[in-house]
């Protein structure tokens, strides 16, 4: 890798696993549940990489996991070019301000008994990086970035709508000017309408701060318009990885295909382009997950080979990289 | 032929600590035998209400229904008993809700909880009323049904909970089978299984569905005809194709712009999406004589706030409640 290319990445994700003990049965091993299994990935400054996947598909773990809100079994969390996850004391706190997180429920992540001020405060306070003086003016500055008005300052959470909730979230992350914002499912706790307003907000605000964002939907649409790469998941692995256009127009994983294949959509021509991929019955046990591919017991192309060997995340297109033993360098979708 | 059902001039109002106000106002549609209909708009618009209201289930005390009638085969639902209500839902009408983890009683298994359906309804035994648990459980393609049928709630995956729900609700083969946002809480390739059986069951027993979303694109995969519902009033009605390609009501418009869809042709700029900007007013503001979405309607005109828009009728019976659905 080139002095230049390293400059522009951001985030470095190696080998990263979180597991979780699982209770004992009798006597016997510990035994763990592997919720995100050696997933690697990168982000350039200033881009946006999705992670998609269902419920239980570790995406959420993989984000916690990188600002270190779960313990990270294994792995490095490369972030401007210091291991995240080794950090300690002084220096954890410092870095903390790079990396901040934007939560999925905004009735939630918002502490009912601050005002709305105080909220978007708490970070600076915290990590005393600003002289106090100058904090009021950095919080006024963010109120009107996001869109709020200065009167609302004084207001508790309670007295704002959902939206409104959200927008605090957002200027509560971006007070300590970070460089990462990881925003899980910043959009799927609101009305349809106002989904808009947030995800265009959020457009904006990544052009005039240079944010970089790692963006956790299971909403296609929705990463479809917001992400530059995506990262599909299922059980704990990355089993595709490829920039916007290659993995909307050209998906090769089959899971990826029955994925898109599911969502219904208004656009009467992709309604009728589209053929529908069942993927039937539901993933494995992630505490035993089986030998092969953890997809192919659903899998609708899926060969003996399949359920004995699990596939390797490879590349094989420029900048492409699939985890499936039926897909070679040829990149031509198994289905 | 007369419709199935026939809701006409519908108000339903809701006391709150501020006093009454209509949460349904003056709402008329109807409901042909197997046909699918689908209400759409933003959380409190009176979507999930209407539902209750034809159930017979609103709040006790709380809401109630002023006047209007729904009429369901002959019979004014809103005169009906509570005895003969009881009758109807379950075996005539039933519902499916959004919520499929906390609407299964966990203390029960499911084989009887589909049962108890039966013994109620249809007067079955109890060995007759299991055996055709098993055949429902089998019908919602929920494999191993004799295995399963002796399951708990809680041994089961959201999508397979979902599945129980619609065997209870489908175990009378009722006429109308109201799904309220059955597929909010579910993955998307759960949701278009459970589309696909919706859809097969339906055509099988020639059940009328009632699909309550607040997602275009399952109205569009779904439905025959729309209805767009804002703040407790029907804004727009019309052929669901007819209504996406062309809408007629500036917030059927902003429903179905604001929402980054998937495309069929990609392109690499992504466009701003369009907003409609601010939110559903509080429910002290419906009833009012004026349109209720001038505050966030960018066509907003004086007349817009003196009164409350007429329908307009357009082509195959595509009506739209704005004073400007004209030039939209």
């Amino acid at each position: 890798m080139s002095k230049q290319e390293q400059a522009d990445l951001l985030l470095k994700v190696d080998h990263l696993t979180v597991r979780f003990a699982m209770k004992r049965s009798g006597w016997g091993k510990k035994s763990y549940l592997y919720a995100v299994d050696d997933v690697s990935f990168e982000i350039k400054r200033g881009e946006t990489l999705a992670i998609v996947g269902e419920s239980g598909s570790g995406k959420t773990t993989t984000a916690l996991a990188v600002a270190r809100l779960v313990h990270a079994h294994e792995g490095i969390v490369d972030l401007d070019g210091k291991n995240f996850l080794e950090l300690q004391g002084e220096a954890l706190r410092k870095a903390r301000a790079k990396l901040q997180f934007i939560f999925q429920d905004p009735y939630s992540s918002l502490n009912p008994r601050l005002r709305a001020e105080a909220v978007v405060r708490e970070p600076l306070d915290s990590l005393d990086a600003v002289p106090v003086a100058e904090r009021q003016a950095i919080v006024d500055r963010l109120f009107t970035a996001v869109g709020l008005r200065p009167e609302q300052q004084r207001l508790f959470p309670h007295q704002f709508s959902g939206g409104q909730r959200q927008r605090i979230g957002i200027a509560r992350a971006l007070a300590t000017q970070p460089e990462l914002i990881i925003c899980d499912e910043p959009v799927s706790a609101l009305d349809v309408a106002v989904q808009a307003q947030i995800l265009n907000l959020l457009r904006r605000l990544q052009g005039e701060f240079n944010l970089t964002y790692l963006f956790i939907s299971h909403d296609l649409g929705v990463v479809q318009h917001m992400c530059d790469s995506v990262a599909v998941m299922y059980m704990g692995k990355i089993v595709e990885h490829a920039d916007r256009m290659s993995l909307f127009t050209k998906p090769l994983h089959p899971y990826t295909s029955a994925l898109l294949s599911a969502v219904p959509s208004v656009d009467k021509k992709r309604r009728e382009a589209t053929k529908r991929i069942l993927i039937p019955g539901d993933p494995p046990d992630p505490v035993n997950p089986p030998k092969g591919c953890r997809f192919a017991n659903r899998c609708p192309v899926a060969q003996p080979q399949c359920s004995q060997s699990e596939p390797e995340l490879s590349e094989v297109a420029a900048g492409h990289k699939v985890a499936c033993h039926l897909v070679d360098e040829k990149a031509i979708s198994p289905l | 032929m007369a419709p199935l059902l026939q809701v006409e001039n519908l108000r339903i109002e809701l006391t709150t600590r501020d006093g009454v106000a209509p949460v349904i106002d003056d709402l008329s549609f109807s409901l042909n035998a197997g046909e699918t209909i689908s209400f759409v708009g933003e959380s409190g618009c009176g979507k999930s209400m209407t539902a209750l209201g034809i159930m017979g289930l609103l709040p006790e005390k709380i809401g109630h229904i002023a006047s209007g009638t729904i009429n369901f085969d002959g019979e004014d639902l809103t005169k009906a008993s509570d005895v003969r209500l009881r009758e109807i839902r379950g075996n005539d009408i039933s519902m499916i809700f959004q919520e499929p983890m906390t609407s299964l009683n966990p203390v029960y298994t499911i084989g009887e909880q589909i049962a108890e359906v039966l013994r109620r309804h249809q007067g079955l035994g109890k060995r007759a009323a299991h055996d055709k648990a098993i055949d429902l459980l089998d019908a919602v393609r929920i494999p191993n049904p004799k295995a399963r049928v002796s399951d708990y709630p809680h041994q089961m995956s959201g999508g397979q909970r979902q599945r129980v729900m619609i065997a209870i609700a489908l175990a009378c083969e009722p006429k109308i089978l109201i799904a309220d946002e059955p597929t909010t809480a579910l993955d998307v390739t759960v949701q278009a299984q459970i589309f696909d059986l919706l859809r097969d069951l339906g055509e099988k027993m020639g059940t009328a569905i009632i699909l309550i979303t607040h997602d275009m694109g399952a109205v569009a995969e779904m439905a025959e005809r729309l209805i767009v519902m804002y703040a407790g009033r029907k804004a727009e009605e019309g052929p669901v194709e007819q209504v996406i390609d062309h809408p007629r009501h500036p917030y059927t418009k902003g429903l179905i712009s604001c929402v980054p869809h998937l495309m069929g042709t990609l392109t690499a700029e992504r466009p701003t999406l369009t907003e409609v900007r601010g939110i559903v007013p509080s429910i002290r503001q419906f009833g009012r004589d004026a349109c209720l979405f001038a505050s966030r309607c960018d066509l907003v005109s004086d007349k817009c706030l003196e009164g409350r828009p007429h329908e307009i009728g357009f082509e195959n019976d595509q009506h739209s409640a704005c004073w400007h659905a004209e030039d939209v």
